[in-house]
């Protein structure tokens, strides 16, 4: 479980996130969703430790993010993590793409990381690209390469920020799939997304960020029909 | 027109040129391997390093870059010598070129690194791969690749400049040459053969860096 106490984060002397609290459990879905600007990046590069956080905590099964004595290299094995933009390695096939994190970082066996590599690349559905480089590959393509890739760490957690957003629309529908898929096997999920149907369908519960404050979170059927909030009734009259 | 072309002494010094060639090329090359590794050194001093190492790359950087490289050379014969340390012609020709090399090879580096985008460094640290392991896996690759060409055209340089060594006393291929054109006073002739050498040379190293570009670079677009 995910577990975060008053969580400040700064850069410079702008406040982005101003006291968070929030648990995710496992096997659960949490859809972030919230205007640009209002921290949600920012949450998901605090909870792996890409960025250092000025107050509170962020717990990963009982082991603290940010304190100085947590080995994050290993710490982010178990947290997946799929970006906006695809950040494809663009040197590497799709099969090195995928398989060089669990050779260099868990120590298999070339032949061993391989495996995971096809195994994790059929997954998505790239079973057939084994050998394409990213460049020859869509949008799309290139997103499910990048959760395939973070798939063969076998994390227990996936981080999705905005994993559609900088996709062409027709290529929208393949990387959301697999996303459904994901969470339909039972990983635990935390996705900051702009697809409202997607945090409609699928998440468990939805947090709404409201400028560097979790305004509102619960259930979909809460925050998209009966939302307490007026800052999130604002947020989703816009949006629809 | 009353100067007669002899060739003939040419010819019967091209062995001995051919050899000199060998030295040129082994110079530079070494020159420029070791040019490469220092300024990466020199790049990631400037881009991260603490300021006296900053300061010091620096340095070396506005130096190699805008003086002459001929006195650099000098400053590495004469200039040290004028403090009692003498070096041989060799290391002269081989530290001049070198800090030449790396002065230039570093704002290339430091080019290549920033063009990478930030978001691969995420990336890869996300999946736990450690700082090091980023860089030698994701981001040299993609580095290399960008400075590739302007590294080529470096050791393209490094050759032509190491013919300052005969300045130096330093028989490479241009002080070769100067040995036996002052002896038999065809300059014209030994010249013209050697620079024909020279482009020889040259043009190898750019078909040889063509064919590695072309092995090793598909995945680009
Ligand atoms: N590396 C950074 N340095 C300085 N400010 C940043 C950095 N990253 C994000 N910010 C700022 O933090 C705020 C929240 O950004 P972000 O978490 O990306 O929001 P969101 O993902 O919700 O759009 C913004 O005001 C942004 O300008
Ligand atoms: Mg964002």
């Amino acid at each position: 479980m995910i577990k975060i106490r008053g969580l400040k984060k700064r850069f410079g002397t702008n406040e982005v996130l101003k006291g968070i609290d929030l648990d995710v459990k496992k096997g659960e879905v949490l859809s972030v969703i919230g205007a640009s600007g209002s921290g949600k990046s920012t949450l998901l590069y605090c909870i792996n430790g890409l960025e250092p956080i000025q107050d509170g905590y962020i717990e990963v099964d009982d082991t603290r993010v940010h304190d100085r004595n947590t080995n994050v290299n290993l710490l982010r094995q178990k947290l997946g993590m799929v970006f906006q933009q695809w950040n494809s390695f663009p040197h590497l096939t799709a099969l090195e793409n995928v398989a060089l994190a669990p050779r260099i970082v868990r120590k298999k066996s070339k032949r061993e990381a391989q495996e995971i590599a096809k195994k994790q690349l059929s997954h998505v559905g790239l079973g057939d690209k084994l050998d394409a480089y990213p460049n020859s590959l869509s949008g799309g393509q290139q997103q499910r390469l990048a959760i395939a890739r973070a798939l063969a760490m076998e994390p227990e957690y996936m981080l999705f920020d905005e994993a559609t957003s900088a996709l062409d629309p027709e290529l929208v529908g393949e990387v959301l799939d697999t996303m459904r898929l994901l969470a339909d096997e039972g990983m635990t999920m935390i996705c900051v997304t702009h697809e409202m149907g997607f945090a409609k369908d699928v998440s468990d519960r939805v947090a709404y960020f409201h400028q560097g404050i979790l305004e509102e979170v619960g259930p979909p059927s809460q925050i998209f029909g009966n939302p307490t909030s007026e800052h999130t009734k604002k947020f989703l009259s816009k949006t629809r | 027109m009353d100067y007669n072309f002899h060739w003939r002494p040419v010819f019967r010094a091209l062995p001995d040129l051919f050899e000199a060639a060998l030295i040129t090329l082994e110079i530079s090359t070494l020159s420029i391997l070791l040019g490469i590794v220092l300024g990466m050194v020199l790049a990631i001093s400037k881009m991260k390093g603490p300021w006296p190492l900053r300061a010091l790359a620096i340095g070396w950087i506005e130096i190699a870059r805008n003086t002459p490289a001929l006195f650099q050379l000098f400053f590495f014969g004469f200039g040290l010598g004028a403090f009692g340390l003498h070096l041989s012609p060799y290391m002269i020709v081989l530290i001049g070129l070198t800090y030449n090399n790396a002065g230039y090879l570093a704002e290339t580096f430091r080019g290549g690194i920033n063009a990478v985008p930030e978001t691969q460094v995420k990336a890869g640290r996300s999946l736990g791969m450690t700082a090091t392991q980023v860089f030698t896996r994701i981001i040299a690759p993609q580095v290399l690749k960008i400075v590739y060409h302007p590294m080529t055209n470096q050791f393209v340089w490094a050759v032509l400049m190491s013919s300052l060594g005969m300045l130096v006393g330093f028989r490479e291929l241009s002080g070769e040459t100067q040995f036996f054109a002052s002896k038999t006073f065809r300059i014209f002739e030994y010249f013209a053969v050697t620079a024909l050498i020279y482009y020889v040379i040259v043009k190898i190293i750019l078909g040889v860096s063509k064919l590695i570009a072309w092995r090793a670079f598909r995945w680009g677009n």
